[in-house]
């Protein structure tokens, strides 16, 4: 059993006091989102995930930006790309997409063949581009609705769906069943921080460009989850 | 025989080409986006004060090579949703100066942060009688995944106008809707404009390079 789930009886806990807790703060206004009915428990979430990235996360990913040679930036990336390459090419065979998993796994071979063990990304070079495909999309396909927003500690923004499709993610995830502890919670770090660092800009357009951060995050995160479902074609219902 | 034709060319073909003129057909709308994406681009990559973040001269540049291509109008008035009816034209007057200021900061911040980006544009879908166009690029970067960006277009009489923007997938307007909702319903219109003002004059008073987070 992957190890990434055994603290997940933790975050289940966690989850259930922030949820309790805030629910006994909802904001009274007139203006609620059918699309956020656990508003009040979400913006706790929200406030408690940004207390953990201002503090810890967002420092750290910072030193590293700022100080970490470009290239081995890169390289780290690509590394953790192309792990996650092999679970998208799965998602993309069981959401009816032979040709995609066909790339993703062709992906996966060129780069940690030629890309030396997914460091360089030689698969984007040759016009195979990067999909992003997880359970939660799957799912979709499927014809799973979305459910409610809801904000999952450290994980950040998510809808019920989603979450629950979480753990199948989590399952899949080659590092979680690195036996030694160091190397699987270096390996978690690495991948945390070159994320967070890669977020980086984005998060600080979001300091300056949005009135309500909490509504800023939730909206656009919203419209991006559906576009990726979607794999980027456009939105049939849109209206303007 | 000759002689006469060249006449003839010579005195109708200025006549034509000025009749041509007058009709020239508004550049096309996606030949408008890749043509203004470019010079941004090229400009952001090459002027040295952009590089090292010179607020005032982004705000020049984007004065100059952008705003003129978008209808803030439409976009406050759609980012306001049902609000915009019940405001007086002052307060519209007041929610689009202040809306097209935070756009330009934020607008400004990304331009400032371009290093070797590069344009690809997908073939535009539709009818050519469309009043209305997306046009669709993805802007590839160093690190990190391709970034989808995305316009939509209005036709007015003084040609194609951009009145929203998608960024990975999240349409401006739409997003800014939520938040917009929220503030007219904590302090009216006014509350609005008001708080779109002090996050302005925060952001002018911000140091220009700011890579620090």
């Amino acid at each position: 059993m992957s190890y990434l789930l055994k603290p997940l009886r933790w975050c289940c806990v966690v989850f259930f006091m922030i949820f309790v807790s805030g629910c006994a703060t909802v904001a009274p206004d007139a203006s609620s989102d059918p699309r956020d009915p656990f508003e009040g428990y979400n913006r706790t979430m929200y406030s408690f995930n940004q207390v953990l990235d201002k503090g810890l996360i967002r420092p750290v990913a910072t030193v590293y930006a700022d100080y970490m040679p470009n290239f081995i930036q890169k390289a780290i990336g690509n590394f953790f790309s192309n792990i996650g390459d092999i679970w998208t090419a799965a998602n993309n065979l069981l959401q009816g997409k032979p040709r995609e998993s066909a790339s993703d796994l062709a992906r996966v071979l060129l780069n940690t063949t030629f890309g030396i063990a997914g460091l360089i990304d030689v698969g984007s070079h040759m016009g195979l581009d990067k999909h992003d495909e997880d359970f939660g999309q799957t799912l979709a396909v499927w014809g799973v609705k979305s459910g409610p927003y809801v904000v999952l500690p450290i994980f950040g923004s998510s809808t019920l769906r989603d979450s629950i499709a979480k753990p199948v993610d989590l399952n899949a995830d080659p590092v979680g069943y690195i036996d030694s502890v160091r190397a699987r919670n270096t390996a978690i770090g690495a991948r945390l921080i070159d994320g967070r660092a890669a977020l980086l800009p984005t998060t600080r357009m979001i300091d300056s460009a949005a009135l309500d951060p909490y509504l800023f995050v939730r909206d656009a995160y919203l419209q991006r989850r559906a576009s990726r479902i979607r794999d980027g074609a456009p939105d049939p219902d849109s209206k303007d | 025989m000759k002689i006469s034709r060249q006449i003839f060319a010579g005195l109708i073909a200025p006549f034509l080409f000025a009749v041509g003129l007058a009709q020239a057909a508004p550049e096309a709308p996606d030949t408008l986006i890749k043509r203004v994406s470019q010079e941004v681009l090229d400009l952001a990559k090459t002027d040295k004060k952009i590089q090292a973040g010179d607020q005032q001269r982004i705000m020049e540049v984007v004065q100059e090579k952008i705003i003129p291509y978008v209808d803030f109008q439409r976009m406050t008035a759609l980012a306001a949703g049902r609000f915009w009816r019940d405001a007086s034209p002052q307060q519209q007057t007041a929610l689009i100066r202040e809306f097209r200021l935070l756009l330009i900061y934020t607008y400004s911040g990304a331009i400032s942060q371009v290093r070797n980006e590069k344009l690809e544009f997908r073939p535009m879908r539709g009818d050519p009688a469309d009043e209305e166009v997306e046009v669709r690029s993805m802007v590839s970067q160093s690190r990190g995944e391709p970034i989808q960006l995305n316009y939509r277009l209005e036709k007015t009489p003084s040609g194609w106008k951009i009145y929203d923007v998608n960024i990975l997938g999240a349409w401006l307007v739409e997003t800014y809707k939520g938040s917009f909702s929220t503030e007219i319903n904590k302090g009216g219109i006014d509350g609005l404009v008001k708080t779109l003002a002090e996050r302005n004059k925060r952001l002018a008073a911000q140091s220009p390079k700011s890579d620090k987070s």
